[in-house]
């Protein structure tokens, strides 16, 4: 009896120990996670900073000094730049290695191995995409140019000498919520970063969905909605500019593509917001007589920020800016020379071929009139507390077959992909962008500024550029594929030669200017050029509106300063309602209106076009203005298969000033013939119906920034670390692109000059652990629209009282 | 008694040893010198209670509580203090059975 006791005693106590040592579904382990020893409350860091501290580490060649400045940002000066590059691996580990090896999982499809099954299919998708097949080729030409590979090692020795010595008690916050541990960094996860990067910018397609709308629509029709260039267009290299070679030939449009665009063949919409912003204004047009430069490029915002500031020093190079975590050098930034930019360009470089197998086995497909050989792929997918899956891709000479055929898909797959099509995509050739940082890093003029632009492949950037030289320039910069106008806009056929790619738009033929008359170049992801360029590039941009407004306000100004800059960058001013409101209103019926609706219209009228946090206008005029747009297209474009891929912003607009007759504005699920005028008050009506019952009656309720919803998001998605819904002005065709949790994920200007001087701020800040007191320190002033004056010092032994600790790196 | 020298115990292992090693020491404290089952529960539950409640203060205190009210609001309750003493309880409960155990153990033993 007593030993009975005993024995249940005794394994109660072992099972409750086991059951709070083991993770439930979400739930951390309790007993690991709450324990003083073991979880969180070690990750909760002291507000007792220790002003200076030793290391040893081994691998260390010199002497390494890591100065802190007040926002925790690393000045790190070293002796040579095998430290430089160590130091910063070290570093950057040491605030954000769990978002490293988070996003490394993520691009390289290996989430499902610490998270379970339920993130199988995203594995899938990039396993099948070709992510890994294309990062291990950019391994291989990374480690080919000494330098890189010399950066990229003495990098991962830095992370890795950090990872071990952390025991379990030491892991940052995520691990031990999600419980599993680090693991040993490798080169090839710095190319995963990248490949992760051309994902975001350049990973998405509509070419489905435009194949099925020339289908049920025809080609006249479709060239109508889709043109392949804009009504309102205001393009980064100024109208005009004269394009001094002699461009190859063009590559002749395929039999297939001259069928289809002749109405002979019976055969994802792209977010608004996800862009950026950069300018170089000259020094005939600044205050102090030297260019200022400005970048603020958007991306999804989250914690930890996407960039970490960071100060690199070593003998040859000194640089400031924001770097990639997972990537060596400084990716946005300057230097006592020059400073540079970039933003998106968003050019055509994916493109789907229809595949003609031989038969089930599909080890043959049709190409080139004869039968070719596939290859395969297989794909080991690691999954937590489940076999591992070993998933088998087909690739013909286009690259991989995403789907090939309908059982490899499931309900998660994503609706943009073709079943049964080849993936052609820049991602996946061999590049080496980190010789295009590293070259700017040390950068001292324009000439190598062009020199660093010729590495760069993917994703295409917009390369804005300012030097003390008094020079600046723009380069729409990446590998072009050479193509035939609009190929790549549908689904391209497998089959034929003539829908390959033809090799590349020479990197000296890539659009550029220098040194403009107008005396600024600027880009907002709008058309790269004006339809005198010879080459293709892509057939749809972002919409020209911020682009617009930075030009407008760029040309009249004068002794521009920082400060005018910082301005702008936070401006609201929409121009989409400089250019429709006034029509809008011209056909709104106030006949058919009741005294609520009148008193709303009050509002619309009166509103400034500024999309301010406390605007009522704005909050009317954008939901009148998406109310009309789903009511014009929402009808036609009912059909599925055809992925709600309306025809663009630009085009219902040109609809609007121009076309009110259009036929596309009758509903045709009802029997009336509705036109324009009818469809602007309709939309206005229910917009007003649907404000009102979201929001009460107009009022302070209705302010556009306590109606937009707008949070920065941990990357684990939990409410409790993200930064909760906060107010703000702007939506995405204004400058400041806030919307959705896009925005600027880093505003910077930079004052060139005898002494150069950087201003930034981040959205968060440098750490990456919740529990520190630097998670998100920068946000308040980010949202207040400031700026800090970043601090950049000229040697180590630079004196200011802004450096709070310095941390001495040796040898062990 | 025994609570003592459990604290002492838990207090000692908190800074390098993984948590579960406070069952070991709530145990073999127990086992040797344990009287009661209800005494040996209850020194055994308040003893880690209590270290753990001020192991986690030490670090809580000087990061002004932001990362535990952040832990508490994850697992949805109010503030820093409820997940500061549910953090005790579970060091407690799982000392107070160890202890129990080593008890019953060492009456199995026992000759009468």
């Amino acid at each position: 009896m007593k030993f009975t006791k005993a024995f249940l005693s005794i394994a109660f106590t072992l099972a409750l120990i086991w059951a709070l040592q083991t993770k439930f579904g979400p739930v951390p382990p309790l007993g690991k996670f709450l324990s003083p020893a073991d979880g969180f409350w070690q990750n909760a860091e002291s507000k007792h900073i220790l002003a200076a501290h030793n290391l040893k580490l081994t691998g260390v060649t010199g002497k390494v000094t890591v100065k802190y400045d007040e926002n925790r940002i690393p000045h790190i000066f070293a002796d040579n730049e095998h430290d430089l590059y160590y130091a910063q691996g070290y570093i950057t580990a040491t605030d954000r290695l769990w978002q490293m090896d988070i996003q490394t999982r993520q691009a390289a499809g290996r989430l499902a191995e610490v998270l379970g099954p339920n993130l199988l299919e995203m594995d899938r998708y990039h396993r099948r995409m070709g992510i890994v097949y294309g990062a291990e080729k950019t391994l291989k030409a990374m480690m080919q140019e000494p330098a890189i590979r010399q950066m990229v090692l003495a990098y991962t020795e830095g992370i890795n000498a950090y990872i071990h010595q952390l025991g379990p008690r030491e892991y940052p916050l995520e691990f031990k919520m999600l419980d599993y541990a680090p693991e040993d960094w490798k080169p090839i996860n710095c190319a995963f970063l990248l490949k992760l990067m051309s994902e975001t910018l350049a990973g998405g397609s509509n070419e489905f969905a435009m194949s099925n709308i020339l289908k049920q629509f025809g080609a006249k029709a479709t060239n109508d909605l889709f043109p392949d260039y804009p009504m309102h267009e205001d393009p980064i290299i100024p109208i005009g500019t004269k394009w001094n070679f002699k461009p190859l030939t063009i590559p002749k449009p395929s039999a297939g593509f001259s069928a289809q665009m002749n109405d002979n063949v019976k055969r994802v919409v792209k977010e608004e917001g996800i862009g950026s912003n950069n300018w170089a204004v000259s020094g005939s047009k600044t205050a102090n007589g030297y260019p200022i430069l400005a970048n603020d490029p958007h991306l999804n915002l989250t914690f930890p920020s996407i960039w970490y500031q960071v100060q690199l020093s070593a003998p040859g190079i000194n640089v400031y800016g924001v770097s990639l975590p997972g990537s060596p050098c400084v990716i946005l930034g300057f230097n006592n020379n020059i400073s540079w930019g970039i933003t998106n360009v968003d050019a055509d470089v994916l493109d789907w071929y229809q595949v003609k197998f031989k038969d089930d086995k599909k080890n043959e497909y049709w190409y080139n009139n004869k039968w070719n050989k596939t290859s395969r792929r297989v794909e080991a997918i690691n999954i937590r507390g489940q076999k591992t899956l070993y998933d088998t891709v087909i690739y013909t000479h286009h690259g991989p077959v995403v789907y090939e055929d309908k059982s490899k898909t499931t309900d998660h797959s994503p609706d943009f992909v073709p079943v049964g099509d080849a993936l052609r995509w820049i991602a996946h050739d061999e590049s080496d962008e980190l010789m295009t940082m590293y070259i700017l890093n040390k950068g001292k003029n324009y000439a190598d500024y062009r020199k660093a632009l010729t590495y760069f492949n993917a994703p295409a950037s917009n390369f804005v550029f300012a030097s003390k030289d008094n020079d600046i320039a723009i380069t729409p910069n990446g590998k072009y594929p050479l193509k035939y106008k609009d190929q790549g806009k549908f689904i391209l056929d497998g089959t034929d030669p003539a829908d390959d790619w033809h090799g590349w738009i020479p990197f000296d033929q890539n659009p550029t200017v220098k040194n403009p008359p107008r005396g600024f170049v600027s880009s907002a992801n709008q058309s790269s050029t004006d339809q005198t360029y010879p080459y293709y590039i892509n057939w749809s941009f972002a919409p020209y509106e911020r682009g617009k407004r930075i030009n407008d306000r760029l040309t009249v100004m004068q002794k521009a300063t920082v400060d005018s800059m910082r301005i702008l960058q936070t401006d609201t001013y929409s121009i989409r309602a400089q250019d429709i409101m006034a029509t809008m209103l011209k056909y709104v019926d106030a006949s058919k209106l009741d005294k609520n609706q009148l008193a709303v219209l009050q509002i619309a009228k009166g509103w400034n076009k500024d999309f301010a946090a406390n605007s009522t206008g704005a909050t009317v005029f954008n939901a009148w203005w998406i109310k009309l747009y789903g009511l014009i297209w929402g009808d036609d474009f009912a059909n599925k298969n055809l992925q709600s891929n309306y025809p663009s912003m630009d085009r219902t607009e040109q609809l609007l000033l121009k076309e009110p007759n259009s036929k596309w504005f009758d509903d045709i699920r009802t029997p009336a013939k509705e036109t324009c005028a009818d469809m602007v008050t309709k939309a206005f009506t229910s917009a007003v119906t649907d404000l009102v019952k979201e929001h009460g009656q107009p009022g302070e309720s209705w302010q556009w920034g306590k109606v937009k919803k707008m949070e920065i998001t941990h990357l684990t998605q939990q409410e409790a670390l993200s930064s909760g819904n906060f107010e703000s002005g702007g939506t995405g065709s204004t400058i400041n692109a806030l919307v959705n949790g896009h925005g600027p994920s880093w505003r910077m200007v930079v004052q060139m000059g005898p002494t150069v001087k950087g201003y930034g701020i981040l959205p968060g800040g440098e750490s990456g652990n919740p529990g520190s007191f630097f998670y998100s320190d920068m946000l308040k002033i980010w949202q207040q629209g400031q700026l800090k004056e970043l601090l950049f010092l000229q040697s180590p032994t630079e004196a200011s009282g802004r450096i709070k600790t310095v941390v001495t790196i040796g040898s062990k | 008694m025994l609570f003592l020298i459990i604290l002492i115990l838990t207090f000692a292992s908190g800074y390098f040893l993984p948590w579960w090693v406070v069952a070991i020491a709530a145990f073999l404290s127990a086992l040797v010198i344990g009287k009661t089952s209800r005494q040996a529960f209850w020194s055994g539950f308040l003893a880690v209670f209590i270290v753990w409640i001020v192991l986690a203060l030490f670090k809580s205190i000087p990061n002004d509580h932001i990362l535990a009210t952040k832990i508490a609001h994850l697992f949805n309750l109010p503030g820093w203090g409820y997940i500061l003493v549910i953090t005790g309880i579970i060091g407690g409960l799982v000392a107070g059975f160890a202890a129990l155990s080593g008890v019953l153990l060492k009456k199995a033993f026992e000759k009468h």
